[in-house]
């Protein structure tokens, strides 16, 4: 049996594998060649083109393409860490505190919110937070603003809406990994004369590492990406790097410059989770077993 | 004797459930001290208030002489070993052993040289590199019990650790714990539902039931002169006769069963004619014959079957059904090796000392 396969067994792997190999080829590695053929072009005359980095140079000398590339980087670092933060303390509770009925309950507030689409939670925010909305009202009711105040159109508004929709790629992971960590490790820990912090820091999140990489990776990602919830929220300041590759692509109708845009997106998410993994000793394998 | 540990009609309750019930201890320096009991008895209740994870509901915990009320585990001057040990398994066994030692603001030079020390002590020296998962579930233990001993403490608290072992190791670990105790001097106090733990490896063994000690002694006390008839029925094996007393003298008191056999055993504490009794024999107190006058003069003869071998070695027995009433009886083989040819259905003569079964009034 350990021996050579038998060619019926071969075909059943292959077919089972198969749905898998034509997704990653037919809807990611060949949109992706096409993408690379197509940002290495430039058009010299109709239907005649040669291959340039015209359009790499283009982001160079552009500063508002940069700025944007790297507004987009920094904001989505500030989400995902805000995230962590917030999705923390949220997970400990339902993986560590909470017990039967009121562990599933948690859990499906925090599922609740992906019952609608994101277009319909974005809008939620505008209702909420535009000049005439909910908040703006409320603070004049109570006095603290004498007008109504705009709250959309902020950074920290778009980074209210990305955390927002972020949270259950977050507190996932690390309520699994949380949920891994063996109470008897604490209070050992707390037995030998561990105080809270040095157990946070000493057993705690060395255990949840994969998991707090994990949900750092895909929030990060989902952040990076992103289009409706800076659109929306951030209106024409928003200045998120989608918003760039869409207007190469349907409004300026120029293909070869939207192509190499999102090869530069696909660099920067890649570079970061790297560099992400490297400075916290993390392996690859070990974090995406964790999702 | 000075007290390490003293608890002092300590309770908790869970619900309408006493888990501990006024139950009062004292733990003299430097000895083994062994919590024994079935799992559901309180004890690791206890355990876990004498750490500080649990406060009690009433009563008073006083170690090394002061009263623990209100100081947290991370306080106390007792440290546990868990019964999974809970090593941490992020990081290296030297890291392990010095983490009290580094929480307590101990240079890093120093605990470095003071874990060396301590690993050589329980004889893992070098070891202070390797991670967890390359230890043996023997060398673990040794390692949770010196991250706990590196520190000091006045009491070490230890939670069914051999639990997990497999049954040649857990003998071995039980001689090396006892080792290891004897080297430190600390005081111990272990928490075990195995009777043979508890007398292999105490000085002195309470046997817990339903929250409250049935009895306080030495493993010989516990196995020789039961104080309750729970605790002749759990520490050891023995056979247990429930009649009614029919005969009451100043020698022992006669058991008649339901079933009508007649057994003579001295009595423990009162007991008067027409009481609800339980006797209990244990099986190497009965001598065993294929003839009547093999037995000594001053036994109770019976004669019986054997039913069934029940061949361990040195602990063999067999179990023998009495020929008139049908009482099956567990009997100890002679180690001499004399009835080893013994079958099934042989017909045997038995018979037994009454001073040496012991009878209990129904409580």
């Amino acid at each position: 049996m350990m021996g050579g396969r038998r060619p019926g067994a071969q075909l059943a792997l292959f077919l089972l594998l198969a749905p898998a190999i034509l997704w990653l080829g037919a809807l990611i590695v060949l949109p992706h060649v096409e993408l690379a053929v197509l940002s290495l072009r430039a058009r010299v005359a109709p239907r005649v083109y040669e291959w340039s980095l015209a359009q790499y140079a283009t982001f160079i000398e552009e500063p508002l393409y940069w700025h944007t590339f790297v507004r987009t980087a920094a904001m989505s670092i500030i989400a995902t860490v805000s995230t962590l933060l917030i999705a923390f303390p949220i997970a400990w509770h339902i993986a560590k505190v909470a017990r039967g009925r009121g562990k599933s309950a948690l859990f499906v507030l925090c599922l609740i919110p992906f019952w609608v689409s994101e277009t319909v939670r974005t809008l939620g925010w505008m209702i909420l937070l535009r000049e005439s909305g909910v908040v703006p009202r409320l603070f004049m009711d109570l006095g603290i603003t004498a007008a109504p105040v705009e709250l959309l159109y902020h950074d920290a508004t778009i980074l209210v809406g990305l955390v927002y929709t972020s949270m259950l790629f977050m507190v996932v992971p690390l309520v699994s990994a949380l949920e891994s960590l063996d109470d008897s490790l604490i209070e050992a820990a707390y037995d030998l004369g561990g105080s809270g912090r040095s157990i946070l820091r000493d057993i705690v999140i060395p255990h949840a590492a994969p998991g707090i990489a994990a949900g750092s990776i895909v929030v990060f990602m989902l952040t990076l990406g992103n289009y409706l919830t800076p659109t929306l929220l951030g209106g024409k300041n928003s200045l998120w790097f989608t918003e760039q590759i869409y207007t190469q692509f349907i409004t300026r109708f120029n293909w070869e410059q939207g192509a190499a845009f999102g090869f530069l997106l696909l660099i920067l998410s890649t570079a970061i989770v790297w560099l992400g993994l490297r400075v916290t000793g993390q392996q690859f394998g070990d974090v995406m077993r964790r999702t | 004797m000075e007290q390490d540990l003293e608890v002092d009609r300590v309770s908790k309750r869970y619900g309408a459930h006493n888990a501990v019930d006024a139950l009062s201890l004292g733990v003299s320096r430097g000895s083994f001290f062994s919590i024994l009991g079935p799992s559901g008895c309180g004890k690791t209740t206890l355990l876990r208030m004498i750490a500080g994870f649990l406060a009690p509901d009433e009563g008073d915990i006083r170690i090394g002489g002061r009263s623990m009320r209100d100081v947290p585990p991370n306080r106390r001057p007792v440290h546990m070993v868990f019964q999974h040990l809970a090593l941490f398994p992020m990081m290296t066994v030297g890291d392990n052993v010095g983490y009290g030692l580094s929480r307590r603001g101990v240079s890093r030079a120093e605990t470095a040289a003071r874990v060396e020390a301590m690993l050589k002590r329980v004889g893992l020296s070098g070891a202070q590199g390797k991670r967890i998962d390359q230890l043996s579930g023997g060398q673990k233990q040794r390692v949770a019990i010196a991250r706990s001993l590196v520190l000091e403490p006045t009491l070490l608290l230890l939670d069914e650790p051999l639990g997990a072992l497999d049954l040649k190791l857990r003998e071995h670990m039980k001689i090396e714990l006892k080792q290891l105790q004897a080297d430190f001097g600390t005081t111990f106090v272990y928490i075990t539902h195995d009777q043979s733990e508890a007398l292999v490896l105490s000085d002195h063994v309470a046997v817990m039931n339903a929250g409250r000690f049935e009895q306080v002694g030495t493993p010989q006390e516990l196995y020789y002169e039961p104080a309750a008839p729970f605790v002749a029925g759990f520490v050891g094996a023995n056979n247990r006769v429930a009649g009614k007393a029919v005969g009451v003298d100043a020698d022992a008191v006669e058991v008649e069963t339901a079933g009508g056999l007649r057994v003579r055993a001295r009595a423990s504490g009162r007991v008067a004619l027409g009481d609800a009794v339980e006797a209990f024999v244990r099986p190497e107190v009965v001598d065993i014959a294929r003839d009547a006058n093999e037995l000594p003069r001053s036994a109770q003869r019976f004669s019986g079957h054997v039913t069934s071998l029940l061949f361990d070695g040195a602990n063999s027995a067999v179990l023998v059904t009495e020929d008139t009433t049908r009482a099956e009886i567990r009997i100890a083989l002679p180690q001499t090796g004399r009835l080893a040819d013994l079958r099934v259905a042989e017909t045997v003569a038995f018979g037994f000392d009454p001073h040496r079964a012991i009878c209990f009034g129904r409580r």
